[in-house]
């Protein structure tokens, strides 16, 4: 009997010493999860935070989980101030947003129409901009004329492109180009239809 | 699997992105090697990216997936499968410490479950925008 109590006794001051290193010491860990608005502002999609058979879902922006040790997942959320605390130099490390550029031509010929001239302007501009830049440059046709022609038509529409970047001054082993003939229509047409909208170029930048 | 796979694919298939953004101690580790991860530097899956307490990166993926760490991180490039056609493939991170920003490109959104981080922690999963739609006349 005696034995039994000073064993449960025993038993009773190991936890409170565990209760009380539990409240001192610090936690296990100082996770946070975040998630940021999109570049519209609105909600950029959806994180799953698994920790330990744990899961929360991060939503909307700046929603947030904390994980202090694994199988405690935390919901919560921060302010725009309190991120920047935390991320600020991994968020100020971003590489600049890769950004397309469509530029259309004229019927049959690798000759851009005179609204896309200030386009391509702009492309060299863009380029000029961005660290160790990567060019890609896709050029596709309507339905006017043969798949094989088109496929022609659209490598030379591509490769003129080039042309006018590498006279510009990028850097030729940069820019990685492209023909799609017809079959990657931005208007899907009937075959042989001319379709202004679908002689065009895309230019990727990043 | 991993191994079989990479073997069978030709030389430069395993570039997985380039350092756009690079500032103070920044390393890349492969094979045991340390370079460091200067601007236009590439960034090969298995890579694991280093920075020191001065340091940042920002690298752009080849689906255009822009992750960038803050000083004192450790960031491993698990895995980095990419098809510029179908826009299918694999990518996994881990970030064994420090800070990490995300936005996820063409991978995650093709695929819901293409795209995950790792931490020691936790698992996050990379989601395209998800809703529900109920149509219907509303007399249930």
């Amino acid at each position: 009997m005696t034995r039994a109590v000073s064993l449960r006794r025993l038993a009773g001051l190991a936890s409170l010493g565990l209760l009380l290193l539990a409240g001192c010491a610090k936690p296990a860990r100082d996770d946070l999860y975040v998630l940021l608005p999109g570049q519209d502002g609105h909600s950029s999609g959806a994180v799953t935070v698994e920790s330990g058979g744990k899961q929360a879902i991060l939503g909307q922006p700046y929603e947030a989980a904390r994980v202090k040790e694994p199988g405690r997942v935390e919901p919560g959320t921060v302010t725009p101030e309190q991120v920047q605390q935390a991320f600020g130099p991994a968020l100020a490390a971003q590489p600049p947003r890769p950004v397309s550029f469509v530029l259309y031509f004229l019927e049959n010929r690798d000759e851009l129409t005179p609204e896309s001239k200030p386009t391509l302007t702009r492309v060299i501009e863009e380029i000029a901009r961005l660290p160790a830049p990567e060019i890609v440059v896709i050029g596709h046709t309507d339905r006017v004329g043969t798949v094989a022609r088109n496929d022609a038509l659209s490598l030379q529409r591509a490769g003129r492109m080039r042309d006018e970047l590498v006279k510009a001054g990028v850097d030729p082993a940069k820019i990685r180009v492209e023909g799609r003939g017809e079959r990657e229509p931005l208007v899907p047409t009937p075959d042989e239809v001319a379709e202004p909208r679908n002689r065009r170029v895309e230019i990727n930048v990043r | 699997m991993l191994v079989i796979a990479s073997a069978a694919e030709p030389v430069g298939a395993q570039e997985a992105g380039h350092v756009k953004v690079s500032k103070g101690t920044v390393q890349i580790e492969r094979g045991g090697q340390k370079v460091p991860a200067i601007v236009g530097a590439t960034v090969q899956s298995g890579d694991v990216v280093t920075t020191g307490s001065d340091g940042s990166v920002g690298i752009t993926f080849l689906d255009n997936s822009l992750l960038s760490a803050g000083p004192n991180s450790v960031l491993a490039i698990d895995r980095f499968a990419f098809d510029t056609t179908t826009h299918q493939g694999a990518f996994e991170s881990s970030l064994q410490k420090g800070t990490l920003a995300v936005v996820s490109g063409k991978l995650a959104k093709a695929s819901p479950d293409a795209m995950k981080v790792k931490t020691p922690a936790a698992v996050l999963g990379v989601r395209g925008t998800e809703f529900l739609v109920r149509t219907g006349d509303g007399k249930e």
